[in-house]
C-alpha cells in the first residue's frame, strides 16, 4: 500500500484517461467526442511528464555559475561538474558529486512539446470532418447519421 | 460583429475594442521574444509561432474576419506553410552540402558550436513559420465557413 | 547512477504535495463535468480549463516549456478552434441511453483495471535513480553544456539532438494544415458540392452557409473585398 501511495500520481493520471476514454466511446456527439479525446490526449501528455519528474529538481534550464559561485560551509568549491564555454567564461553547472543543482529529465518534455502541436492539428482535422458531416447529414449525433445511413441504403433516398 | 465605425454610445465593445488595439502589438512581440529567447529561457518555434497566430485570431475576434484578412492576407498563407517546411529541409540539405550529415548543425560554422546556434535559430524559424501561418490558415478556413456571429447570437 | 552518489533519497516535500494534489483533484472534477455535460459550449470550456489547470501541474513538475505550448495551444487555439467549429454545428448533445453506457463503462473499467495492476511496475514519483531519468535524458543534459552551449536542454534536444523527429512533426502540421484547406478551403468555399452516391442526391437541402455558393468572384477578390 505505502508503494501505491508512492505512486499516486500514476493511479490519478490513469483515472483521468479513462475518463477521457470513456467520453469518446459513450457520448455520441462528434464534437463532445473530440472534447473527450483532447482530455485523453492531455492525460497521457501528464502520465509522460510526471516520469521525467525528479525530487528536488529544476526546470532543464542550465543554471549559469560564475566565478563568484562560491563555495559550500567548509570551503569546498561547490563547481566541480561544471563545465566552461568557450568565449564567454561564463560555466553552467551540472549535476553530480559536489553540485547542488539537480535537473529534471528533458527527454519526456520534448516528445510532449511536439505532440501537443501535432495534437491540435490532428484535432482541427476531426472538426473540419464534423463541420462537413453537419453539412451533408445534418446533424453530428452518431445515431442519426447511421439512421439516415440506414435508409439511404434501403430506400435509395434520404430524409 | 458590428461596425467599428459606430459612435462611442452605441458600441457595446469599444472597451474590447481599445484594449485589443492595445494588446495585439505587445502579444506579436512577445511572440518574436519568445522565439529569439528561446535558447536561453522556455520558448522556442513552436510556442512563438501558436501566441503569433494567437494574436492575429485575436484580432479576427474583435474586428472582424476581413479585417484579418486584410492584415494577414490569405495569400501569405500558402507560402508561408511551405516556406517554414523547405527552410528546416533546406537546413538540413545545406549541412548535408557543407560535409556533414541531414541536419548536423556543426558544420554550418568554423566552430561546432557556432553551427549549432545558427542551426537551431534556422531550424526554430522555420517551426515558426509553418506553425504560425498553419493556425492562422485553420482558423480562416472555419471562420469563413460561417456568417459572422451577430451580438444577438451570443 | 554514481553520477547522483551524492543526492539524497527522494523525500516527500509537503508543499508541494499539497500542490500536486490540489492540481490532480482539480483536473479530476473538471473531467468528471465533462463527461456530465451536455452543452457543447460547457464542454469546450471545460475542456480549455482542464489544458490550463494541467498546464499549471506542468509547471510544479519542471516542465515550463510544455506547460507554456499546452496554455498557448491547449487553452488558447484549440478552445477558439472548437468553439469555431461549434457554431457551425450544434450547440446541445443529445442525452445518451443507459444500456450504451454500460458496455463503454465495462470497457474502461477493464482497462484501467489492467493499467493499475502495471502501476506496481513504475517507479516512485520523483524518483532520481528510475531507468527512465538514468540514461539518454540526463545524458542529454551533460552533453548540451559540452557541444551545444545553450543553456535550455529542451530546446536543444527538440532542435538539434532530435531535429529528424522535429522536422517530421513540422511536416505533420504541415499536412494537418493542408488537410484542413482541402475540406473547408481557406475562404470556407471548398465542397460545396452535394454528396451523390451511385448518382443519387443524399441531400439537396441548402448547407448552412450555402449562401456563400453563389459567391463566384476569385478568392482574392473575396479576400479584399473593398478593391
Amino acid at each position: 500500500m505505502s508503494e501505491l501511495f508512492s505512486q499516486y500520481n500514476y493511479v490519478i493520471v490513469i483515472i483521468l484517461m479513462m475518463t477521457g476514454l470513456y467520453t469518446v466511446f459513450a457520448s455520441r456527439n462528434l464534437i463532445k467526442k473530440l472534447a473527450g479525446l483532447s482530455v485523453f490526449q492531455t492525460s497521457v501528455f501528464l502520465l509522460y511528464i510526471t516520469i521525467g519528474k525528479v525530487s528536488g529538481g529544476q526546470p532543464p534550464i542550465l543554471v549559469e555559475g560564475g566565478a563568484s559561485y562560491g563555495t559550500d560551509v567548509d570551503g569546498h568549491a561547490l563547481l566541480e561538474g561544471t563545465i566552461q564555454v568557450a568565449a564567454g567564461g561564463g560555466s553552467y553547472i551540472l549535476p553530480g558529486p559536489g553540485s547542488d543543482v539537480l535537473y529534471s529529465n528533458p527527454l519526456p518534455h520534448v516528445l510532449i512539446l511536439t505532440a501537443i502541436v501535432v495534437g491540435v492539428a490532428t484535432l482541427s482535422i476531426g472538426l473540419a470532418l464534423t463541420v462537413r458531416i453537419r453539412e451533408v447529414y445534418h446533424t453530428i449525433e452518431e445515431d442519426e447519421i447511421e439512421e439516415k445511413d440506414f435508409i439511404y441504403n434501403l430506400e435509395g433516398t434520404a430524409d | 460583429m458590428s461596425d467599428p465605425t459606430q459612435t462611442f454610445g452605441r458600441d457595446p465593445h469599444v472597451l474590447l475594442r481599445v484594449i485589443a488595439k492595445f494588446l495585439i502589438p505587445l502579444i506579436a512581440l512577445f511572440a518574436f521574444y519568445v522565439q529569439f529567447h528561446g535558447d536561453y529561457g522556455p520558448g522556442g518555434g513552436f510556442q512563438a509561432g501558436v501566441i503569433l497566430a494567437a494574436s492575429v485570431i485575436l484580432y479576427a475576434l474583435v474586428f472582424g474576419l476581413k479585417a484579418a484578412k486584410r492584415a494577414f492576407p490569405p495569400s501569405l498563407i500558402r507560402y508561408g506553410m511551405t516556406l517554414g517546411v523547405l527552410l528546416y529541409g533546406g537546413t538540413g540539405v545545406l549541412s548535408w552540402f557543407m560535409g556533414g550529415e541531414f541536419l548536423n548543425y556543426s558544420v554550418l560554422a568554423h566552430d561546432a558550436s557556432h553551427g549549432q546556434h545558427y542551426g537551431i535559430l534556422a531550424v526554430e524559424l522555420g517551426v515558426l513559420t509553418t506553425v504560425t501561418t498553419v493556425m492562422i490558415a485553420i482558423f480562416y478556413a472555419f471562420g469563413s465557413r460561417q456568417p459572422e456571429t451577430s451580438d444577438e447570437d451570443w | 547512477m554514481s553520477l547522483f552518489a551524492a543526492v539524497a533519497e527522494p523525500a516527500f516535500v509537503v508543499p508541494t504535495m499539497l500542490l500536486d494534489i490540489s492540481f490532480l483533484a482539480l483536473l479530476v472534477v473538471v473531467a468528471f463535468a465533462i463527461v456530465r455535460m451536455r452543452s457543447l459550449f460547457g464542454i469546450v470550456m471545460l475542456q480549455g480549463v482542464y489544458s490550463l489547470v494541467s498546464a499549471c501541474w506542468f509547471v510544479s513538475l519542471d516542465a515550463v516549456d510544455v506547460a507554456f505550448t499546452e496554455a498557448a495551444v491547449g487553452a488558447g487555439v484549440s478552445t477558439v478552434l472548437m468553439l469555431s467549429a461549434m457554431l457551425l454545428a450544434d450547440r446541445k448533445s443529445t442525452p445518451v441511453p443507459m444500456r450504451r453506457q454500460v458496455g463503454a463503462l465495462a470497457v474502461v473499467v477493464l482497462a484501467g483495471m489492467a493499467m493499475l495492476y502495471a502501476v506496481g511496475d513504475m517507479s516512485a514519483y520523483g524518483d532520481v535513480h528510475s531507468a527512465a531519468n538514468s540514461y539518454v535524458g540526463m545524458d542529454y543534459i551533460a552533453k548540451t553544456a559540452e557541444e551545444i552551449k545553450i543553456p535550455n536542454v529542451v530546446t536543444a534536444v527538440l532542435a538539434s539532438y532530435r531535429g529528424y523527429d522535429t522536422f517530421g512533426e513540422t511536416v505533420v502540421i504541415f499536412s494537418a494544415g493542408l488537410g484542413v484547406l482541402l475540406l473547408l478551403g481557406l475562404n470556407g468555399n471548398s465542397g460545396r458540392w452535394v454528396a451523390r452516391p451511385n448518382g443519387q442526391m443524399l441531400n439537396d437541402h441548402a448547407a448552412p452557409s450555402a449562401g456563400l455558393a453563389t459567391d463566384n468572384r476569385s478568392e482574392e477578390q473575396r479576400a479584399e473585398p473593398d478593391q
